[in-house]
């Protein structure tokens, strides 16, 4: 740990490794961070292969995606700590460090918040009873350490990560008693439907979850039928033994640091959450501070890592002399990609989204 | 429970290290450096923590450290998140008293 950092980046996920690679193309003394034990966020438990076009990764693992990612880092100008949380951002550009021995703090001119997102959960009665997982904490368990939860799931949504990691779950021996949706459509894509069909998992659309029970954890799962405005209708209950109940049920893009730290702030419902205002850069109302992934909006990994080296450049730009030619090329080519991935229906989203808390600077 | 055969991931490694740990005076094994949380599932403890208000059993929830429902006491020190934290040989985990103790001896 040294004093005197360029560029300092919280989160290593997709979003804030393809930061610090960027970056170390132009400048050195780069601090990248995160709480948890590897580095890769989300993406190292990703074991299927990914959609979207060639040019963002498309058809590859996103366990293998991280780990490129992750193999490119040079050592020399990226020091890399895990097991770090950032925990609070103060003025003038201090950032609040903790690991399981102290507390320290950190100086820079110029920070990258790639924070990722966590988990949603849903009202029913006993939602916080052992045995009710995220999804995403099912995904760790399992794909990163060999573990599963039970022995029988219900999955709660069915958009691309419940019907993902339902077949993911299958994979490692565990059935799925049913898959509950509450809206009349399956929203994830129709492949990742189609392998649960052919494995005659029940997919109940128009269901939601009413309660859960159980002595210490959960034992058994009761939903029931919703109307149009996703009200529970009497007398539809079903009831599933069940030892887990996984929620597949959103994301909320992790902010809180970027509040505290004073960053104008924007609820915007297309992104699922608060979320900073930023400018093309990345950078957000407090200059030198940037914001990239999902923290920004939640998206996918390929515009994470888009956003990420977008954030990364540009937080160059004030430290090291840039050919202006070449600089501008870079910069365009980003937002050429991030343009062509976020055409199309699914990317609509996002750029209605990002609309709403646009700074033009 | 762990399981051992996936067609993608490979979790057999020989350099994986079983290690031993008590739990609540119990002894139980699990692989060093995985998160306390991983070992303890494996072992079927599922009952992570007790709420501080309404006393309710709490279990492993989002298992990337932001939630707080895995705070447990671990070598004495209370509120470790045990789904980042690695295992170790011979440490020991405990419910911990609700909002947590002050340690003993702070090294
Ligand atoms: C089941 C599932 C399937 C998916 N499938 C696809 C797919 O097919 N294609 C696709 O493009 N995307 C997919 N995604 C989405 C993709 O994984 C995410 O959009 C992407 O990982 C976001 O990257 P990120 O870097 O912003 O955040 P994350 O990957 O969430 O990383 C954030 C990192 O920040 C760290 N962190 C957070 N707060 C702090 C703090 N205070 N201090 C220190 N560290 C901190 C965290 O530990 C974490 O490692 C999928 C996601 C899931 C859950």
């Amino acid at each position: 740990m040294k004093d005197n950092y360029n560029i300092v980046i919280v989160g290593g996920g997709p979003a804030g490794l393809s930061a610090a690679l960027e970056a170390s193309k132009y400048t050195d003394k780069i601090l990248l961070i995160d709480e948890n034990l590897k580095a890769g966020g989300q993406l190292i438990k990703q074991t299927h292969k990914f959609f979207g076009s060639k040019n963002h990764h498309a058809s590859e693992r996103g366990i293998n995606i991280a780990q490129e990612l992750i193999k490119s880092i040079d050592s020399d100008k990226v020091e890399f700590l895990s097991g770090v949380s950032a925990s609070g951002f103060y003025k003038p550009h201090t950032l609040l460090l903790e690991d399981k021995e102290r507390l320290y703090r950190v100086n820079s001119d110029k920070f990258i918040f790639a924070t990722g997102a966590s988990e949603n959960i849903i009202p029913f009665v006993n939602n916080d009873l052992p045995g009710v997982y995220g999804a995403g904490a099912v995904q760790t368990l399992m794909n990163l350490y060999g573990v599963v939860p039970g022995k029988r799931v219900l999955m709660i949504g069915a958009g691309n990560i419940g019907l993902i990691v339902s077949y993911q779950l299958f994979q490692c021996g565990v059935e799925i008693a049913g898959v509950v949706e509450a809206s009349p459509y399956i929203g994830g894509y129709s492949v990742h439907a189609a392998k649960l069909r052919r494995m005659q998992i029940p997919i109940y659309t128009n269901h939601s979850i009413k309660a859960a029970y159980g002595d210490e954890c959960v034992e058994k799962a009761v939903i029931a039928e919703v109307d149009s405005r996703w009200n529970i209708i009497k007398n539809t209950e079903k009831e599933f033994d069940v030892d887990t109940i996984c929620l597949a049920v959103g994301l909320t893009p992790s902010t809180e640091l970027l509040s505290q730290a004073g960053c104008d702030m924007v609820y915007v419902r297309e992104l699922c959450g608060y979320v900073p205002k930023h400018d093309k850069f990345m950078e957000t109302s407090i200059s030198g501070v940037f914001v990239a992934g999902d923290a920004s909006g939640i998206e996918e990994a390929s515009a994470a890592m888009l956003e990420g080296r977008m954030a990364g450049l540009k937080a160059c730009y004030d430290i090291e002399k840039f050919n202006r030619s070449e600089w501008i090329n870079s910069i365009s080519h980003i937002e050429f990609e991030l343009k062509s991935l976020r055409s199309g229906p699914h990317g609509e989203k996002a750029v209605n989204g990002k609309k709403k808390i646009d700074i033009q600077r | 429970m762990r399981f051992l055969d996936h067609p993608i991931l490979d979790f057999n490694s020989k350099d994986k290290k079983l290690v031993s740990f008590t739990f609540e005076g119990k002894t139980f094994n699990g692989y060093e450096g995985e998160p306390i949380a991983a070992a303890l599932h494996d072992n079927g403890i599922k009952k992570l923590r007790i709420s501080p208000k309404l006393k309710r059993n709490r279990g492993l929830f989002c298992a990337i450290g932001k939630c707080s429902s895995c705070l447990m006491k671990v070598d004495g020190i209370p509120n470790i998140r045990t789904c980042t934290e690695p295992l170790k040989q011979g440490m020991k985990v405990e419910y911990q008293n609700i909002k947590g103790d002050l340690p003993e001896v702070m090294s």
